[in-house]
């Protein structure tokens, strides 16, 4: 469904991904780790369509399509959705508006018409129950006022929304405490399906026995320098990066 | 003094026995004041501090007809108006250009003692009440253009509240421009709130002709010592419309205002919104918004003068200015020197979506005494980047997503109405406005 072949970007004429491989198949959960400044957002950043990013080289093909051909918004009808690491506060959006909209720009995708009042907020019901994410906050402007683990539990909020094929997670672990997480992993978990994969992008081994990966990557300088399967996790917890430093002649 | 001046002081000199014949007396006495006043000042222009981005002296400029004889305009509101605030359940009044619409069937339901209607007949039938308070406090000695109105005025709107009367239901004003030719209408406003008085007060500006028109108005607003007054006013001109206006508030004791302006659409506008605090524990709200594009040009000036101790002033306005549109906002507040325990807050902040928009933003503070509490601030800024990118990753559009975040960044400003049909009324068209649907006067069924 995914295949990132040789993918370069810059910011500001710096160069960030620098040669980045990947390939993700229907149904597979893969994990992302690395040091800070490795790239990380960079690449979910890059395959969300923000255009802060440059991209110099290389392709990115999302069933089928040019996914770098197509507008940020295009490529969420299409089926993909990232998780930020830092969602953004928007005062006086709310987030019954927000979803509104988004649903409603999906649908029209596809053909369909806006979807009811009644329909959409037994939708919002019930994916707000997916993350426990309370009603009070359903009701405030977007992310506005949120706490660090409400910002992120509406993220995976927004995922069960919006249904997408293909999740980008990133850091959706960090800043949360171990009930948080719980809860997190338990709604990603029970959004996952035969069809549709996951990208998690993480520093912590706790996350990932929650939702458990099928490969760990580690994405080091711009490139995708190891992969290997769950227990590469395990190793990088236990010894950290520098074993793959010197590996790499560093 | 130019050309442009010449031509309305030969117009007085020819015909003021013509402007004065169906006028009360009292307005022609002080018409008679304020000629050789604006003789001497003469149109504001952009050499003026307080006029610098505004040459109003050239709003002047073209030929306008004027209605010296008070001929009749052919319309009835009544029936070919639809106002984009309906529904609130008003009683609803109208000027056709600068003279107010009577219609005998329709006698709206006030309370005891109060008097609307038209100041050239209020100001014959109560004149002891009308010269109290008529061209009190409007500053003929400093603006030209307000000397330039109450020279050339006829007639307008007086809305008196008696002494704890309070009126429940909204009063709402349609100011309605219409005419074959370009046009020149001089309107006026008296407002007077006695102690312990309240009302709500809606005035909605609407061009139902595609002429040129050019509106002056000067409003005088007395809130007397425990009195609550509401004062909205929504702008809805065609492109081709400017509007001059000077409004003059005078609070009393433990009096509460919420002065609000919205410039929803617009061609050129300059509003000046003087307020004085001349009685302790005064509240004033003075709040606004202009929404413009194409070359569109919003000037508000603001004067907020706590005069004595202990009042509390807010101000809040912003701007979305898209385009070529041009924004002004300067917030000037005084604080005398015995004005202790004075609080005044100032903010006005601003989107500039394109590079060709321009604002332009002063606060002005002026402080003389020691125990005050005061801010104020000014941002001009573009739409936030992020916040776009976070929508749009939602699979919401690029204009969509614009439209949500300078929909939110009015927020605010819609929160502060104190009448909840108008907010979400003023909701609506907020939207429809940002999403091009208000490119004109969408209130007059005669010019869809
Ligand atoms: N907006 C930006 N402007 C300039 N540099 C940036 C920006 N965002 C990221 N970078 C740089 O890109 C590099 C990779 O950052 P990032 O992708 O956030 O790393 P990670 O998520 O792996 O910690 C870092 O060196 C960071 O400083
Ligand atoms: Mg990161």
């Amino acid at each position: 469904m995914l295949e990132i072949k040789n993918l370069h970007a810059n910011i500001n004429g710096k160069e960030i991904l620098r040669g980045l491989n990947l390939t993700v198949r229907p149904g597979e959960v893969h994990a992302i780790m690395g040091p800070n400044g490795a790239g990380k957002s960079t690449l979910s950043s890059v395959l969300a369509g923000n255009p802060v990013f440059d991209v110099t080289e290389g392709s990115v093909n999302f069933y089928g399509k040019d996914l770098l051909a197509l507008s940020p918004e295009d490529r969420s009808r299409e089926g993909l959705f990232l998780s930020f690491q830092y969602p953004v506060e928007i005062p006086g959006v709310s987030m019954v508006n927000f979803m509104r909209a988004a649903i409603n720009e999906h649908r029209k995708y596809k053909g369909l018409d806006p979807i009811s009042a009644t329909d959409f907020l037994k939708l919002m019901r019930e994916k707000r129950d997916v993350v426990e994410l309370d009603n009070k906050l359903a009701n405030r402007s977007v992310n506005e006022g949120f706490s660090g683990g409400e910002k992120k539990r509406n993220e995976i909020f927004q995922m069960a929304m919006l249904e997408p094929r293909l999740s980008i997670l990133d850091e959706t672990d960090s800043g949360l405490d171990i009930d948080a997480l719980r809860i997190v992993s338990n709604g990603v978990n029970k959004l996952k399906s035969a069809d549709n994969a996951t990208i998690v992008i993480t520093h912590y081994q706790r996350l990932l026995d929650y939702i458990k990966p099928d490969f760990v990557h580690v994405l080091y300088k711009g490139q995708i320098v190891k992969s290997a399967g769950p227990e590469l996790a395990l190793e990088l917890e236990e010894k950290g990066y520098d074993w793959i430093k010197k590996e790499l002649g560093e | 003094m130019t050309q442009i001046e010449k031509q309305y002081i030969d117009l007085y000199n020819a015909h003021h026995g013509l402007i004065e014949k169906p006028c009360a007396a009292l307005l022609n006495e002080a018409r008679q004041k304020a000629f050789p006043l604006f003789e001497a000042l003469g149109f504001p222009v952009k050499s003026n501090e307080d006029y610098k981005y505004t040459q109003v002296q050239d709003y002047f400029a073209p030929d306008y007809g004027l209605n010296l004889n008070r001929l009749p305009i052919p319309v009835n509101p009544y029936e070919v108006f639809r106002c984009d605030v309906p529904n609130l359940s008003t009683v609803l009044y109208f000027m056709v250009n600068d003279s107010f619409y009577q219609k005998e069937s329709v006698k709206p339901v006030l309370p005891e003692g109060v008097i609307a209607g038209s100041l050239n007949e209020i100001a014959q039938s109560h004149p002891e009440l009308i010269s109290k308070y008529y061209n009190q406090i409007a500053n003929n000695e400093k603006d030209g253009s307000v000397a330039f109105n109450t020279t050339f005025v006829q007639d307008g709107f007086v809305l008196y509240v008696p002494k704890n009367v309070i009126v429940e239901r909204p009063i709402q004003l349609v100011n309605i421009l219409r005419g074959d030719v370009d046009f020149m209408v001089n309107r006026r406003l008296l407002i007077i709130l006695e102690d312990g008085a309240q009302a709500k007060l809606l005035i909605c500006d609407h061009t139902m002709d595609k002429v040129n028109f050019l509106a002056t108005q000067v409003a005088e607003i007395f809130v007397g010592d425990n009195a609550v007054f509401d004062y909205y006013e929504l702008e809805e001109n065609s492109t081709n419309t400017t509007r001059v206006a000077s409004t003059y508030v005078s609070q009393g004791k433990n009096s509460n205002t919420l002065i609000n302006g919205i410039t929803l659409h617009n061609g050129k506008t300059r509003n000046n919104i003087h307020v004085t605090l001349s009685g302790e524990y005064a509240e004033a709200n003075v709040i606004g918004m202009a929404i413009a594009d194409q070359e569109q040009h919003v000037d508000n000036h603001t004067y907020i003068d706590h005069a004595v101790p202990n009042c509390h002033s807010n101000e809040l306005y912003k701007y979305v200015l898209n385009d070529s549109a041009t924004g002004v906002f300067a917030g000037r507040i005084l604080v005398r020197k015995d004005a202790q325990k004075t609080t005044a807050f100032q903010s006005n902040k601003n989107i500039c979506a394109t590079r060709e928009a321009k604002m332009y933003t002063k606060p002005q503070l002026e402080i003389y005494a020691d125990d005050v509490k005061c801010s104020h601030g000014a941002t001009v800024g573009q739409l936030d980047e992020n916040a776009l990118f976070y929508l749009r990753s939602r699979g919401i559009s690029a204009p969509e997503a614009r439209m949500l975040l300078m929909f939110a960044f009015t927020h605010d400003v819609i929160e502060n109405i104190r009448l909840e049909s108008l907010k979400d009324r003023l909701k609506h068209l907020v939207e429809k406005r940002f999403r091009g649907e208000l490119s004109k006067c969408s209130g007059c069924s005669v010019c869809q």
